[in-house]
């Protein structure tokens, strides 16, 4: 086998894994700390990818297109929690998958209905144009600075989390919420603000993946159901987790892929039952977790 | 007889139920009419196909607006009569996804429960040939939208339908010389080839045909339909050892598996073949990776140099729309067209009646010309547009993405009878 193309195909996993690991750390954070199951994450994806596009095309800089994906992203997580989520806290996760997944039905159509079902041109960016040479393998330089960036990205929400107080409380609520709440904080502020972090989190990752797939309304259908075994494999509500189950997910993607294409559908799920049957909370994750 | 008896229940029982829960008095509504006719129009208005899908709609909702009225190519057609043999056509929408599933249900309540006359659409070959079979079964009449592959009107041909784009085997056999002639006998090609009917039977026409003419085909990389990410696929793409790029992918999946060829620098290397060109391909990739690009169109507003229908189609369309249609406006409009054209000869709009007509093979002027369908497998014989894409600097408006290199005529590239596999079931 070319040890070369082996390699390539090592590093697409790593650029496919990095994607996976933000969405699915805006969707862990989520269910671990509000318990909450979000089918729209992947509609939140796909709107901050518009929301970028369209004043990426407009103004011709990434750096506001990015910006605009992640404000987009933000608002609509704070104006869904406010409107609809918040009541259903306390409801029986099969309400929260049917109210979550109406609402990526209406986003995703209202999407449609705006910017029609075809396909969008997002450019690379010149700084992201061109080939470089990794050790022999010819890679796309954009691939490399989306793993830069999600690595960066990872980092600054690990700060967040672990070194400030606001992260404090997050990481007391994923805990113990009701103790948090007893302790006088505003736990409602709090899960607003997670919540739409969270979206943030997808909005980000849908600007930058826009340029390595293709504007359209549907593009968050595939990455939701990844990153949902993504977590599973990871471990539900783990920092960690979601980014070794992300690079997980990622290499046997890519490697199935290019070198058993037959099975390739199949084999992230088949990870995803064995990492169920062997370690049922996940890599990462704790036993007993609600 | 039975059509309008089914159609005034029909409508007599909606209108009651209307009626009823508007408070109407009941007797009130012996106003429905058995003066018009249904047809199921069936569009991919979601899914990876789902941009054709909707220039697929226009061209019907542009086609009915003008069946009714008299005007623009129907009007050509039919001499200025309006609607199908003095009754008015009533249709529904439905979406079909892009996928089969929901195309066969909707397709199945089209005939159920609205008593079409006929139906029509679908993008992708997976959903028409699964809609064909509905025809069948139903003995409903099936216009097909776009679908290209050798087996909608080979192994899984049916009586009940009949398809007009141009089969996998038309276009590599009026591709294959061109291609031969502008960049030579001697190029290894590698393939891009989602996984089903379509994918597959393209990729085999096309390895036949430039086989034929001497080029090697080096790999084949198959990906399954819909595919979002194709980096692993062109890895393995880069790394073949070919200087020609065939893509086979369709639709959104055309689109981003050409967009992230150019990120890994694909097609610095290779020239890119695109043997059929979806509806919005060229403004999905842009210009810029456009240009120099060769394939086929199944039509083009370009075509309106040469055949005057198309001129008018070109004309009405933008004037409705606000822009010129794409191809699968083309077959939704012709569709409709040779099927009103098939009810007026037949005197009828009993599916069974028109079958016969269609299968005597009159050629229609429409905007490809004069075309017909063949009696033995339901293929419409048709011309097969070549073309190059053009550089962004010699592109008059942002539609002009392609050049007309040829336009094969139909008969010198159809699929021999014998060999298509096809054995119509009896009507």
């Amino acid at each position: 086998m070319d040890l070369h193309l082996v390699a390539a195909q090592l590093l697409n996993g790593v650029a496919l894994g990095a994607i996976l690991a933000l969405v699915a750390l805006g969707l862990t954070i989520v269910f671990g700390l509000l318990g909450f199951v979000n089918f729209a994450h992947g509609a939140i994806f796909t709107s901050g990818a518009y929301g970028g596009w369209v004043v990426y095309t407009k103004t011709g800089s990434f750096v506001l297109g990015v910006a605009t994906a992640l404000a987009t992203a933000f608002v609509l997580g704070i104006v869904i929690e406010r409107l609809l989520i918040r009541s259903y806290y306390n409801r029986p996760p099969e309400d929260q998958i049917l109210v979550t997944f109406g609402l990526a039905i209406v986003i995703v159509e209202t999407i449609r209905a705006i910017f029609t079902g075809q396909t969008q041109t997002f450019e690379t960016p010149s700084w992201g144009n061109g080939v470089v040479n990794v050790a022999g393998i010819f890679y796309p330089q954009y691939r490399l600075e989306v793993i830069a960036v999600v690595a960066v990205t990872l980092l600054a929400i690990y700060l967040l989390i672990y070194k400030t107080r606001i992260g404090l409380i997050v990481r007391a609520g994923i805990d113990d919420p009701l103790v948090v709440n007893l302790l006088g904080i505003n736990v409602r502020r709090t899960f607003m603000f997670v919540f739409a972090m969270g979206a943030a989190l997808a909005g980000l990752a849908g600007v930058f993946d826009s340029p390595l797939l293709a504007v359209n309304p549907d593009m968050g259908t595939d990455v939701l159901v990844q990153s949902f075994v993504v977590i599973v494999i990871g471990g539900v509500g783990s920092f960690g987790g979601a980014i070794v189950g992300g690079l997980i997910a990622g290499e046997i993607i890519s490697l199935a892929t290019a070198f058993i294409p037959d099975y390739s559908q199949a084999l992230l799920y088949v990870a995803m039952a064995l990492v169920l049957i062997l370690r049922p909370q996940g890599l990462f994750g704790v036993v007993g977790r609600s | 007889m039975t059509d309008s008896r089914r159609s005034f229940l029909t409508t007599s029982l909606g209108a009651a139920g209307a009626l009823a829960a508007s408070g109407f008095p009941f007797p009130r509504l012996t106003l429905a009419a058995d003066d018009t006719l249904f047809i199921g129009l069936l569009c991919d208005q979601t899914g990876s196909y789902s941009a054709d899908g909707g220039d697929l709609q226009k061209g019907y909702e542009l086609a009915i607006e003008d069946l009714n009225a008299g005007t623009g190519v129907m009007g050509k057609v039919l001499g200025g009569k309006k609607g199908v043999l003095g009754k008015k056509i009533t249709y529904k929408i439905a979406d079909t996804q892009t996928k089969p599933d929901p195309a066969v249900q909707r397709a199945t309540e089209f005939i159920t429960q609205d008593k079409a006359s006929m139906f029509t659409g679908g993008v992708s070959t997976a959903e028409v040939i699964a809609m064909e079979k509905t025809a069948q079964q139903n003995k409903v009449l099936f216009m097909t939208g776009a679908s290209g592959s050798n087996d909608t009107t080979g192994k899984d041909c049916q009586r009940y339908a009949f398809r007009s784009q141009c089969d996998a085997y038309m276009v590599s056999k009026a591709l294959a010389p061109v291609l031969a002639a502008k960049l030579g006998k001697k190029r290894r090609a590698v393939y891009l080839v989602p996984d089903y009917s379509y994918g597959h039977s393209l990729a085999d026409s096309m390895k036949e045909f430039t086989e034929k003419e001497g080029w090697t085909t080096v790999a084949q990389v198959v990906a399954p339909f819909p595919t979002s990410d194709y980096s692993s696929y062109l890895t393995n793409i880069a790394n073949a050892n070919a200087d020609t790029f065939v893509n086979i992918e369709f639709g959104n999946d055309g689109v981003s598996s050409t967009k992230q060829a150019a990120q890994f620098g694909v097609l610095k290397k290779m020239q890119l073949v695109v043997p059929n060109i979806s509806t919005y391909f060229a403004d999905g990739v842009g210009a810029d990776i456009m240009g120099g690009v060769y394939g086929t169109l199944p039509w083009s507003f370009r075509l309106q140099d040469r055949y005057p229908m198309a001129k008018i189609f070109v004309d009405s369309f933008t004037k409705k729309y606000g822009s010129r249609p794409r191809w699968t406006a083309q077959i939704a409009y012709d569709q409709i067209a040779i099927w009103a054209d098939a009810c007026y000869r037949a005197k009828s709009v009993a599916s069974a009646d028109v079958i016969k007509v269609l299968e005597e093979g009159h050629p229609i002027e429409l905007s490809l010309g004069k075309v017909y369908y063949r009696a033995g497998d339901h293929q419409q014989v048709r011309p097969v547009p070549i073309v190059l894409g053009k550089k962004p600097e010699a592109m008059q408006g942002k539609d002009d993405f392609f050049e007309i290199l040829e336009v094969v005529p139909g008969e010198s590239v159809m699929q021999p009878l014998n060999l298509t596999g096809c054995t119509l079931p009896p009507v």
